[in-house]
């Protein structure tokens, strides 16, 4: 079985981010990037599965500029045996991105797709969900146990209200969450490894896809800023700032 | 313009998300309609139909619903989204499921997790972990929204709409609910709760939570947690407040131990009022704070809890 992980290349998590003068987006330029966090999850996920011998093959997949290769450099060094480049627009919708890899899906076959179940600069949560849906595949979103023997796939999603257990048909979509696995650094060796590794990179008209974008960015603000308030010294003043400063208790 | 509210409820009640998102949808237009779609969930209609400003609950009651399937619940969606101009869902691990599969299958950009609402086509969104707020406009002619339940009131409850029945959907024989481990508790729920004590990696184990419970009962409260406390095992995953947990939006967030990461900040600093309880002073959580206290936790908590008086 083939698995493929799409990822995605992000502002790094720790970096805070600025709002553009301009009111745009936000800045990207000479800003760290890195790899969505909850992609790193899916790759070691798909990587475990070839370790664990559930899997021959792991495929990574992104969708972005061209820079996004350094992402897909990371998934190769992290174990990744293969990379795909879907080279588009710097930030393409969601709905625009499953139709991508639902292209690159129907090329491969995988067995498995596992993605992040959101991307940490849009915060949309979309993707994987939309993948499945055009695929007509079953989905697991939101999943932080995943247990594939053969044709059955069993997964535990962290759901509002604990967690869910669902069995899913294969082929199947997987979105990770946080507690699935920790994912692996990649060695020095690794790293100059996976330069070698092969990675083709494709055009959307390659996959027959229209990229005309259905949103339009009115503007982008900072939010609201909260202002630091008092210190206080004991139990006794916060109850009574609470009480009758604040008067919310 | 008509709207489709997706409804969410566990087949006896109704979780309390759908008011929210029926206030959202009152400020699209006046012709909300809210769809149950479960196995036996004649209460959680009632409890729909009761919803004030809502003018018609439809049902859809087939076993192949009972567990909140999106391979099921979606293909039900695309067959009747064509009656609406909009369809609402919160953005709850529910919403979250099934709205981007509808979407997917009526070739809409669905918008996610909306907190404001500038027109009819116009929304604000939080991207970045809230770090920045993005308004965007939908080119779409039918728009497909989850939403920020935090950010829009909870409708009243008075109202008396028509129930109907309807078809479509069904069981897509591609996935199978096996079972769930749902955390039971007496306390208010998190995204609901007036009061809030939450919990850090500070805690530093499972049972020193204990604290922050009994706190938290004497005074009415939910607890919540970072992301740290869960992945250390202290709490269950509900437990988590943050970019990828629950956003909430109490009166009064106590956070104890909690340093303050942006992507906690980002699910809790809406609330009205932000206590820290932190012995790092250059903690970040200080600086979003209304009240912080430097102090060992494992002190001032007790201290509190013997100031508080009981809810």
């Amino acid at each position: 079985m083939k698995v493929l992980v799409p990822i995605k290349r992000v502002i790094d998590a720790n970096i805070k981010v600025r709002v553009k003068a301009d009111q745009s987006g936000v800045e990207l330029n000479n800003v760290k990037m890195a790899m969505n966090p909850f992609c790193e999850i899916a790759v070691e996920e798909a990587i475990r599965l070839r370790e664990g011998g559930q899997a021959e093959e792991v495929i990574a997949v992104a969708v972005g500029p061209s820079q996004s290769q350094e992402t897909l450099r990371t998934a190769l060094a992290m174990g990744a045996d293969r990379a795909i480049l879907v080279e588009a627009d710097p930030s393409p919708e969601p709905l625009a991105v499953a139709k991508l890899l639902k292209g690159v899906t129907d090329r491969e076959s995988p067995g498995l797709v596992i993605l992040g179940k959101q991307a940490i600069d849009g915060d949309n949560n979309q993707t994987g969900q939309m993948l499945a849906a055009l695929l007509n595949w079953s989905i697991g979103t939101f999943v932080s146990r995943l247990k594939v023997d053969g044709s059955s796939v069993q997964v535990t999603r962290e759901v509002d209200g604990g967690l869910e257990n669902i069995e899913l048909v294969s082929p199947c979509v997987i979105t990770v969450d946080l507690r699935l696995n920790e994912p692996r650094y990649a060695s020095l060796p690794n790293i100059m490894k996976a330069k070698k590794k092969p990675l083709d990179v494709l055009s959307p008209s390659d996959l027959g896809v229209d990229m005309s974008p259905r949103l339009e960015v009115i503007r982008v603000v900072e939010p609201p800023a909260r202002a630091a308030g008092v210190k206080v010294s004991s139990a006794e003043e916060l109850v009574d700032k609470l009480k009758n400063e604040a008067k919310v208790i | 313009m008509a709207i489709l509210v997706i409804g969410e409820h566990d087949n006896k009640t109704l979780r309390p998300s759908t008011l929210n998102v029926v206030t959202a949808a009152a400020q699209l237009g006046t012709d909300v309609d809210i769809l149950i779609a479960g196995a036996g969930c004649d209460a959680a209609a009632q409890e729909a139909a009761a919803i004030s400003g809502v003018n018609r609950v439809r049902v859809a009651d087939d076993p192949a619903f009972a567990d909140g399937l999106a391979e099921n619940i979606a293909p039900l969606i695309h067959g009747i989204a064509s009656e609406y101009t909009h369809v609402l869902a919160p953005a709850t691990t529910y919403g979250k499921s099934i709205l981007p599969r509808a979407s997917a299958l009526l070739d809409v950009q669905q918008i996610s997790d909306i907190s404001g609402i500038e027109g009819s086509d116009t929304f604000v969104r939080p991207i970045y972990a809230g770090n920045a707020m993005a308004t965007v406009k939908s080119n779409d002619a039918l728009k497909l929204i989850t939403v920020r339940t935090t950010a829009f009131d909870a409708a009243e409850q008075s109202g008396s709409a028509s129930v109907e029945t309807v078809s479509g959907g069904g069981d897509a024989g591609l996935s199978k609910f096996l079972g769930e481990e749902l955390t039971r508790s007496e306390r208010p729920e998190l995204t609901t709760a007036d009061i809030i004590v939450s919990g850090g990696r500070g805690m530093q184990s499972s049972e020193n939570f204990a604290m922050l419970e009994k706190l938290a009962d004497k005074m009415g409260a939910a607890v919540g947690a970072s992301r740290a406390a869960v992945d250390a095992g202290y709490v269950p995953n509900d437990y988590q407040v943050g970019q990828t947990g629950k956003v909430v939006a109490p009166n009064v967030y106590i956070a104890v131990g909690i340093s303050g990461a942006i992507q906690h900040l980002a699910g809790m600093k809406d609330s009205k009022v932000i206590v820290a309880i932190n012995k790092d002073e250059e903690a970040p959580i200080f600086q979003v704070s209304d009240y912080g206290w430097v102090a060992d936790l494992f002190e001032a908590v007790p201290q509190l809890d013997a100031a508080v008086e009981p809810s």
